[in-house]
């Protein structure tokens, strides 16, 4: 049996009672008091996250800007430093290796933030890219711990609390900061829809600020639960779901994060072809006309056939109505086909519709 | 800690029912509701509907994840508690008060494999 690793604010997890379950091998809090409350919070005045899990890899060297664009899909010469890049690794055929967050210090400088179940997966496969590219590529994973604040009144919260003020970083920038002589990194970023913050730092530079957070009694800590309701919400990907290794950007929706007119980069060629050939198969958004829970896995139908998966699916939160995203026969993703979804024995209608779930609340 | 009521009868899959005449009234267990959380749908058969001991006959919800309803007892749906399509979350306030169906049943002998309040303690922590 594989060993069950504990973020650095494990025992604050358990002394305020969380239900702790293992993701990506951490033991990690799925909710505290209730997800519903903690999405309320998230979406209404501020609630923050552990996500020490998440991988952190430096890139460095004269050759780092061409290597970062060549393995991942988004464009990073014309960013200025202090910039935050959403794009994706892919392989040859396009399919999906990890999402990732690219932050820029300068051309011969990134840090790539990528998904927890996915660190090991991804140095190896970075590392093995790089091969004729003079960079230098650093697993720091286990250095740093994350907290993410997520919500409306997070700005001013931290302002007053952690006596930082963000008011002119914009959406995906980073700046750095100091907590009790410990460094930190923070960014206008998040996983949530809302406006917010993702913080890293040593292990106890993040506890400072958690508890700091917490002790104002003004940020609501928010489990993996919450995380998912919410990133749904916003539409935003996780990997395993609307991307994989058998699902490309292009069939995920995310082409604005692919720039084929940068240069060559792993999986263009695939992308180009399954861009002029036409797409087999597409995820879209569900909404079910009765009230039911189409759930990651059920099956999507048009009359007897069916068409796909859904791969998210709740009664949101937010909108108070059962959605869904899912991976269906392109042929009936135009919106508004009438399709049905297979809940236990019943087959539950309900339509395509666009992934718009909720308003989105992002810094302008 | 989960409360477990004296008077109800209870099955591993953490349903209880009271025998009230000829009528089972059914629902989950103060510890299911905990285990689960946010309760947020319940899906239940509809009167006249035919359950079986130890079958499912339906589910209840969380934000998270359906679980299903195992019957108890084998019989006819004679009430469903409607209360619960428009508030699922009385579960979560008290899941003795919000049963979910009543069954006539048809042999008396299915209770006997149910456990008391005492037995159902060792397995509800």
């Amino acid at each position: 049996m594989e060993e069950v690793l504990k973020t650095s604010l494990y025992e604050k997890h358990v002394s305020l009672n969380a239900k702790m379950e293992p993701f990506a091998g951490y033991l990690m809090p799925i909710q505290y008091e209730g997800i519903i409350k903690e999405h309320t919070a998230v979406r209404t005045k501020s609630g923050m996250f552990d996500v020490s899990h998440m991988g952190e890899i430096y890139v460095k060297g004269t050759d780092a800007v061409k290597f970062v664009e060549y393995i991942t899909t988004n464009e990073l010469k014309s960013k200025p430093s202090g910039k935050v890049v959403y794009g994706l690794m892919l392989y040859e055929n396009g399919t999906v290796v990890d999402d990732l967050l690219t932050y820029k210090y300068s051309d011969e400088a990134f840090l790539l933030v990528v998904n927890a179940s996915n660190v090991g997966k991804d140095y190896h496969w970075i590392v093995e890219q790089s091969e004729g590219f003079d960079v230098l590529i650093s697993n720091h994973s286990d250095d740093y711990s994350e907290v993410a604040v997520q919500g409306p009144a997070t700005e001013d919260i931290v302002k007053r609390i952690l006596n930082i003020d963000l008011s002119s970083l914009g959406a995906f920038e980073f700046t750095n900061a100091v907590i009790e002589d410990h460094d930190i990194l923070i960014s206008r970023t998040g996983y949530t829809g809302e406006d917010g913050f993702e913080i890293y730092g040593d292990h106890i530079a993040i506890n400072l600020v958690w508890d700091r957070l917490y002790e104002s009694g003004e940020v609501l800590p928010c489990g993996l639960g919450a995380r998912d309701t919410l990133r749904f919400e916003a539409a935003l990907p996780l990997y395993g779901h609307e991307i994989s290794d058998k699902i490309t950007p292009i069939e995920a929706g995310f082409g604005m994060f692919v720039k084929f007119d940068k240069g060559n980069f792993i999986g263009r060629d695939a992308l180009l072809k399954q861009k002029a050939d036409g797409l087999s198969q597409k995820v879209v958004g569900i909404e079910l006309t009765e009230k039911a829970i189409p759930r990651q896995g059920y099956p999507v139908f048009s009359g007897e056939t069916q068409i796909g998966v859904i791969t998210t699916g709740y009664l949101s939160i937010t909108a108070e109505k059962p959605i869904a995203m899912a991976l269906i026969d392109a042929k009936y993703s135009a919106l508004d086909t009438p399709i049905t979804v297979q809940i236990r024995t019943k087959h539950v209608p309900g339509f395509v519709r666009n992934k718009q779930f909720i308003k989105k609340n992002y810094k302008k | 800690m989960s409360k477990v009521l004296e008077g109800f009868l209870y099955a591993e899959s953490h349903e209880w029912a009271k025998k009230e005449g000829k009528i089972a009234v059914i629902g989950i267990t103060d510890f299911a509701q905990a285990q689960l959380g946010n309760v947020v749908f319940v899906d239940l058969p509809e009167v006249g509907a035919n359950v079986k001991k130890g079958k499912e006959f339906g589910a209840v919800e969380s934000v998270k994840a359906a679980s299903d309803l195992i019957c108890p007892v084998s019989g006819k749906v004679v009430e469903v508690n409607e209360d619960l399509v428009g508030e699922p979350e009385l579960i979560n306030k008290d899941a003795f008060a919000s049963w979910l169906i009543k069954v006539e049943y048809t042999n008396e002998s299915d209770f006997n494999s149910l456990m008391n309040a005492e037995a159902y303690k060792e397995i509800a922590k």
